[in-house]
């Protein structure tokens, strides 16, 4: 057992370390999406007028936005530095020795984790700067961090399983705009019930990003919300174990190859 | 003449790369749509807001955004296959053979340009198909799509002066990110009278705000700030011909 948690731990750190080597890889899922929090903030302020607004700061409403947009970063970071071992061929060098086939994904995901917590506490720490007030307290800001870093964990899994399926990390990177589409049609810059357009309203109500965001924005604004919570949640738990299934399957593949 | 048969082969290449080539062609005309549809779409609410006056509606009033949106980074993606053509070396072919390279900057131009109106064409077509109102006639649509042309070309000369410098694919992001964060910080969803906060200071200085504005102006047939938006974004573009001049003299001493 002790020299499992050591592999994933060595393994966790080398991703940890290889992530913060390259500042592109640090300041994109940092810098990016408060600067569309920034840009969308100031321009749809207006939208707070509307009858029936949530509430009367749009700061608030979109800051739940950061989280999933950091996590979709998440995806390919993790995706991209393992189709980088792939193609470099470290992983072929891993599967000669002991280390068991789980290790290598659990270090890998390790990594995500550690930064999609970076990423949580960095977009907390500017929303209450700029006057954000978490309604749920004290007790949903640390459930918020659990939020954010589950959904990491999911996305970082799903990019995992994308480069050991394909190997390329032009491959994971091509994920990204479809990511994006999911992102934009879903309830981010307004609430599905305001959402005039009937098709668009049924399309982001089918998009499971809307409950992402939903389930951070109930606690940021409305406080508990257990229907939120419980969906926001339950849908994040079906994307993990599905991705982590596929990842590992992949990776079982690929080690055998 | 030298030049415009350097220009025509220039053009005629890049044109054909993009259209027998689905990953460069699809994005160029996909990401506009979906711009469309996600602000269009998803944010129509938004005309309810009270200061609101747009009376052709939310989806005309994002058109007019969406379109100059597609203009720039039409010619953005035009200066990805300048840098493309310098790293695998055919861009340095092409300064020893070109007789007058002027002629390749002008080739690089028409090709973003005709690539940008197969996307406006598109773009058009699913914009009337879902019911856009347009109040403005013929002429004040053409003062849009003209604003849209020196977009057009400001943005392709940006991105030609960039690739032109660095070289590689790499600079990527440095075409890329100044244009995306100029067009942001213009009066995107609604208009600039009720943008509040710092995004208001920053949209009165910024050029595009007086390009969109206009263009807005033109589809509503109430022509608003056409002379200092032409102005502007004509300004941009000799500013940025000098741009990419200097960067293809830079490109020639590199050889």
């Amino acid at each position: 057992m002790n020299s499992f948690v050591d592999q994933v731990y060595f393994l966790a750190r080398r991703s940890v370390v290889r992530t913060a080597r390259q500042p592109a890889n640090v300041i994109s899922p940092l810098v990016f999406p408060l600067f569309l929090l920034a840009v969308n903030s100031g321009g749809l302020k207006a939208e707070t007028h509307l009858p029936g607004f949530p509430t009367s700061s749009f700061v608030a409403f979109a800051l739940a936005v950061p989280f999933i947009q950091g996590a979709l970063f998440s995806t390919m970071n993790a995706g991209t530095d393992l189709a980088r071992d792939i193609q470099t061929g470290f992983l072929n060098r891993l599967s000669l020795t002991p280390m068991r086939r789980i290790a290598v994904l659990a270090g890998q995901l390790g990594g995500v984790v550690t930064m999609g917590l970076v990423q949580v506490l960095v977009y907390l720490a500017v929303g209450l700067i700029i006057g954000v007030r978490i309604a749920s307290g004290p007790a949903g800001v640390l459930v918020l961090i659990v939020f954010g870093v589950f959904v990491c964990l999911g996305f970082g899994a799903l990019g995992a399983f994308a480069a050991l399926r394909t190997g390329s990390g032009e491959a994971v990177q091509s994920l990204f705009p479809a990511f994006f589409v999911f992102l934009f049609i879903s309830s981010m810059n307004i609430p599905r019930n305001l959402m005039e357009i009937t098709w668009f309203r049924d399309v982001a109500t089918a998009n499971p990003v809307s409950y992402l965001l939903e389930c951070v924005r109930s606690l940021i604004i409305k406080g508990w919300d257990l229907e939120a919570l419980a969906l926001g949640f339950g849908i994040t738990a079906v994307i993990t174990a599905a991705s982590l299934t596929l990842a590992s399957w992949a990776l079982k593949v690929r080690m055998a190859g | 003449m030298k030049t415009l048969a350097v220009a025509r082969g220039v053009s005629w290449r890049m044109l054909h790369n993009v259209f027998t080539n689905p990953s460069l062609l699809i994005p160029s005309i996909v990401f506009p749509l979906f711009f469309f549809t996600a602000f269009a779409g998803g944010l129509s609410r938004v005309h309810d807001v009270p200061g609101f006056n747009f009376p052709q509606g939310y989806t005309a009033f994002q058109y007019v955004f969406v379109v100059l949106q597609s203009a720039a980074f039409g010619g953005v993606f035009t200066g990805f296959g300048i840098a493309r053509d310098f790293e695998s070396g055919f861009a340095r072919r092409l300064l020893l053979t070109a007789p007058h390279r002027s002629g390749i900057v002008l080739g690089y131009g028409l090709s973003a340009l005709v690539r940008w109106l197969v996307t406006l064409t598109v773009l058009t077509t699913v914009a009337f198909a879902v019911g856009m109102q347009v109040g403005g006639s013929g002429v004040e649509l053409f003062g849009l799509y003209a604003l849209g042309l020196i977009l057009n070309i400001a943005a392709l000369l940006w991105a030609c002066g960039v690739a032109m410098r660095f070289r590689t694919l790499q600079a990527g992001p440095v075409m890329q990110l100044p244009v995306f964060l100029v067009l942001f910080f213009a009066p995107v969803y609604v208009p600039l009278s009720l943008l509040q906060g710092w995004i208001h200071g920053v949209a009165v200085v910024n050029p595009l705000t007086r390009v969109i504005e206009a263009g807005r102006g033109f589809v509503a047939a109430d022509p608003t700030e056409v002379a200092a938006a032409f102005f502007a974004a004509l300004a941009l573009a000799g500013g940025f011909f000098l741009w990419a001049i200097r960067g293809l003299r830079k490109a020639e001493t590199a050889g």
